[in-house]
């Protein structure tokens, strides 16, 4: 997001999810759009089938791969070697948008002088796709447009996955596929209300509508509208949170539906600062595993037991309602939260309704400004949406970017290896998937049917490794990295290319997160989920263990 | 698109734009024809033979869902020897058909009753033609779906959905004869196949062979949107006696257009579910525990709940909201500032994300705050 965000003055999605329909190319990379994000998986199918032209670029062989016209199965974390290849392609075969470069964009000369040294025969070296595919896929982005690109966490889940979304805006930029329909850079959302979270400020350096919290003018509307004094100083991020937990910096630790017990990188990491906190509480549907932990445990009402917002994907604002009534003896979010703060004597959290809530959101946030409640209730509004009479926008930059200067950024980047790579001990690379069924930890895996589904972790590995380990399909196997080790069954599978394993994190029981490692993208501060070493027995002595524990530290 | 195609159906003077289908004419006119294999937005198949109707100056009757309409045409839609073609088609239908109406769950919004009441039959002639009725074992592997073959009439319309709204591809006809049936390649359970449980055959099945498991009507629907994934499809979450029984997609919404998938239309379960906390719960200490831990660590506090608590330490004992909120109010009071954050949550609606950063800048004064999905 960070990245976007630099190249372009934003980092949401910039077009709606309605125009890749009439996309003439879709480019999708580091995104298993179909098992992610399912019914933009099938407009993607329905646009080819009209024919749009598709270029799937993943390490592992998504169910695109099918019906793309190009399909490029690039080695894990060497996706700005693939992308600089395929500018320094364009560029070379002036396939460009010269206009568009000039008239809209800075930071050119520094962009070409970065991708012109290098040659096709090192990108082949660097990432084994055959060069020949580079420039076919370089040739049909640039050529068809509108052109729109895709991606999700294969792109941003790196320690330089700042750099991955440069890389992907920097090829936008270049062709003048950004500011029209069924172009643009589109980064696809993981849980439901991602977009909106940001939107409202739950972010250490912005407040809600991204404004920065150092800014002095901003901190003064604020503190004039919410009758307060604010920190001038941003907050932690969620990783540099942890190790502060860790060093006993922050005593006390409030969480509202997050699980990062399971989610985080590192687990084993988390749980040991966890255990350093003098306070957590812990806000939740279910006793997660994070929640068996807390000192305080807080029930909460689920997204159909109260009414609200939220934002998609495509920045569309959209009313959420009650549909029962809380369940049990928990509570809306909001209910606890205006309660406790109420109950420490903060003015200013009189609200009897989300709507109410909406209402001061719309006056102290400008893309949200023409918001109301009223007018989503049939359709929602994509932001920006400045005031009432302003219809919401289906695609951003139409005129000029965000940016400072109006203008789109381009990045020079080079090509660094995946903080972690094999070695001759940790032979495999482990990357990290979704499955179709479930999302994240803990809500689906609430629902029978889904367990019954895929009910355990399957890790998949290519047949070439499998044979000379002795691994069957269904047998146990141990997957071990530097941090930790887990178990779990095999898959014996195609999808994942030689030399690489890939495993879900939905199981609690295989805590694939004790594996994965804290490397950080330095702007971003995404931990490394997708690319980490590990190695891969045969679990021999398998019959004294429980299947699909994991035997990490924990438990 | 321009009407710039004349015809008469019935006597009734129609324009419609080209390409569109007799079928389409008719419907926009307002004249009803009897469809079975049809439906909105899938390719139209002709395998049912319900919706033939007369073109003048042509030989045969045509199948109104997939004849494109021409300049000039003049059809009819309804005469005795149309109905006579009808009634033996909807009989050859009927006669392989597991007709156990009252005990079927599609009861009511089935369309082949429908059509029985709207055609007719002989009972006669249908008699004779009644064979056996198939006794095929019905797949209840899927969790979230029956499918019973008894009672499949072969329309297809599974098989196109899955293709061509789906994309995946599942299932196909497979066998010949009377032995045609809807199978999933190799003929394996749902379960086993390629089936990514979406359920849109399921919705769009115009009988009770592709059936939701557990039916029960909603008494009421609530429009709003699937708590799953960024995409943010819209749904209707039907409900009845307080629980949620069942979620459908909402055509009204411009992302999913009335489609959802299996996290979707089968996800809202969890709502439901018997883990759900009911309670506050607060971790108990053991008062004369000498170090003290944890919530202790603070003066005083925890000393207005530790009154009624378990003597095992670290368990949770529930409380009161009242209790619960006070004592967090008077704990959190000594963790002001950068000693303090919090994680927001992408589950979250817009206005508990904004009151629960208010809530941490203003009265914990810090800016530690942030959530887990970074993406
Ligand atoms: S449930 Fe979905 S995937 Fe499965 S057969 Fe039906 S349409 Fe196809
Ligand atoms: S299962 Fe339903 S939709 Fe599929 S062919 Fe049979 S009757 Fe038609
Ligand atoms: S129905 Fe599926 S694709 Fe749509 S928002 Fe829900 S989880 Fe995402
Ligand atoms: S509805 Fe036209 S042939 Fe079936």
């Amino acid at each position: 997001m960070a990245g976007l965000a630099a190249a372009l003055g934003s980092g949401a999605m910039t077009n709606a999810v309605s125009e890749i329909g009439e996309a003439a190319c879709i480019f999708v990379i580091g995104s298993n759009t179909s098992a992610a994000h399912p019914i933009i998986g099938r407009q993607i199918a329905r646009a080819v089938k009209q024919g749009a032209k598709l270029i799937a670029a993943d390490p592992r062989r998504t169910v695109l791969r099918r019906m793309a016209d190009v399909w490029i199965r690039h080695e894990p974390g060497t996706d700005v070697a693939l992308l600089n290849a395929m500018a320094r392609v364009i560029i070379k075969k002036k396939l460009f948008d010269t206009s568009f470069v000039e008239e809209r964009c800075e930071g050119f000369e520094a962009f070409e002088a970065a991708v012109k040294d290098g040659d096709l025969a090192e990108a082949e070296q660097i990432t084994s796709v055959p060069a020949q595919k580079i420039v076919e896929a370089a040739r049909m982005y640039a050529t068809f447009s509108p052109a729109t690109i895709l991606y999700a966490m294969g792109i941003t889940q790196h320690s330089h996955g700042t750099d991955n979304v440069r890389a992907v805006a920097n090829l936008a930029l270049l062709t003048g596929n950004l500011g029209k329909p069924s172009s643009g850079v589109n980064p696809l959302r993981g849980q439901n209300n991602v977009q909106g979270a940001c939107d409202m400020g739950a972010l250490p350096n912005v407040l809600p509508g991204y404004q920065k919290v150092e800014d002095q003018n901003i901190r003064k509307k604020f503190e004039k509208a919410w009758n307060c004094q604010l920190n001038p100083s941003p907050g932690l991020v969620l990783t540099e949170l942890f190790e502060s937990v860790h060093a006993g910096n922050v005593k006390a630790l409030y969480i509202m539906g997050e699980n990062p017990m399971v989610s985080e990188a590192n687990t084993s990491f988390v749980q040991e600062a966890i255990s350093h906190l003098e306070l957590l509480v812990v806000q939740d549907l279910f006793l997660t595993e994070t929640a068996q932990m807390a000192d305080v445990v807080l029930p909460a009402a689920s997204f159909a037991e109260k009414d609200g917002t939220f934002t998609n994907t495509e920045r569309r604002v959209q009313r959420v309602r009650k549909a029962i009534e809380p369940v049990g003896n928990s509570l809306p979010d909001w209910v606890i939260i205006r309660d406790l703060a109420k109950n420490m004597g903060a003015k200013g959290f009189d609200f009897n309704s989300p709507e109410e809530i909406m209402e001061e959101i719309r006056g102290l946030t400008p893309s949200y400004g023409g918001i109301t409640y009223g007018r989503i209730s049939k359709v929602g509004l994509q932001w920006p949406c400045p005031d009432l009479d302003h219809p919401g926008t289906p695609y951003l930059f139409a005129e000029k970017f965000s940016t400072p200067s109006g203008r789109g950024q381009f990045a020079p980047l080079s090509y660094t290896p995946p903080a972690e790579v094999v070695s001759h001990e940790y032979p495999f690379i482990l990357t990290t998937r979704r499955s179709y069924f479930h999302f994240h930890s803990t809500l689906s895996r609430k629902v029978d049917g889904m367990n019954v589904l895929r009910g355990e972790e399957r890790v998949e590995i290519n047949p070439v490794d499998a044979a000379p380990l002795e691994i069957e399909d269904g047998d146990a196997v141990k997957v071990t990295s530097k941090r930790g080790t887990v178990q779990a069954k095999a898959k014996i599978t195609q999808t994942t290319p030689p030399g690489v394993i890939s495993m879900t994190f939905h199981y609690p029981e295989t805590r694939t997160n004790l594996l994965t490692h804290g490397a950080l993208d330095p702007v971003a501060k995404i931990p490394e989920f997708k690319v980490c070493a590990v190695k891969v027995e045969r679990e021999i002595d398998f019959g004294t263990q429980y299947l699909g524990w994991g035997t990490g530290k924990i438990g | 698109m321009t009407n710039n195609i004349s015809l008469t159906i019935n006597g009734l003077d129609v324009k419609v734009p080209e390409g569109a289908t007799i079928l389409e004419a008719a419907q926009s006119a307002g004249v009803y024809i009897p469809t079975l294999c049809y439906c909105p937005g899938l390719t139209s198949e002709g395998a049912c033979r319900i919706c033939l109707v007369k073109i003048e100056k042509k030989k045969k009757l045509h199948p109104a869902c997939r004849t494109p309409v021409e300049d000039g045409m003049v059809v009819i839609t309804d005469d005795a020897e149309i109905d006579q073609v009808r009634r033996v088609t909807l009989e050859l239908i009927l006669s392989d058909h597991d007709f156990n109406c009252l005990l079927c769950p599609k009861s009511g919004t089935c369309r082949l009753q429908a059509l029985v009441n709207h055609i007719g039959f002989d009972e006669r002639r249908f008699n004779r033609l009644n064979r056996v009725a198939k006794d095929l074992p019905v797949d209840t592997s899927n969790p979230f779906f029956d499918f019973n073959p008894n009672k499949c009439i072969h329309c297809g319309i599974c098989i196109r959905t899955c293709r061509e709204i789906v994309g995946v591809d599942a299932i196909n006809m497979a066998y010949r004869g009377y032995d045609l049936k809807v199978s999933t390649f190799g003929d394996q359970p749902f379960k086993e196949s390629a089936c990514v449980s979406c359920g849109e055959c399921v919705e769009r099945c115009p009988v009770g062979a592709l059936i939701p498991k557990d039916v029960k009507h909603p008494t009421r629907e609530v429009k709003t949107i699937c708590a799953y994934c960024g995409v943010g499809c819209g749904l209707y979450l039907g409900v009845r006696g307080g629980t949620i029984v069942k979620a459908r997609g909402d055509h009204s919404n411009p992302v999913n257009r009335g489609e959802l998938c299996v996290r979707g239309r089968s996800g809202y379960r969890f709502v439901n579910s018997p883990d759900r906390l009911s309670s506050p719960l607060v971790r108990a200490y053991d008062p004369l525990e000498s170090k003290p831990q944890g919530i202790n660590g603070a003066p005083e506090a925890g000393k207005p709940l530790t009154r009624p608590l378990v003597k095992e330490r670290g368990e949770f004992v529930e409380v009161s909201w009242d209790q619960a909120i006070k004592y967090l109010a008077s704990t959190l009071v000594h963790y002001k500032g950068d000693q303090f954050a919090a994680l927001s949550s992408a589950k979250c609606t817009n206005e508990e994300n904004y009151l629960f950063q208010k809530f941490v800048r203003v009265v914990m004064g810090t800016n530690n705050i942030d959530h887990c999905a970074r993406l």
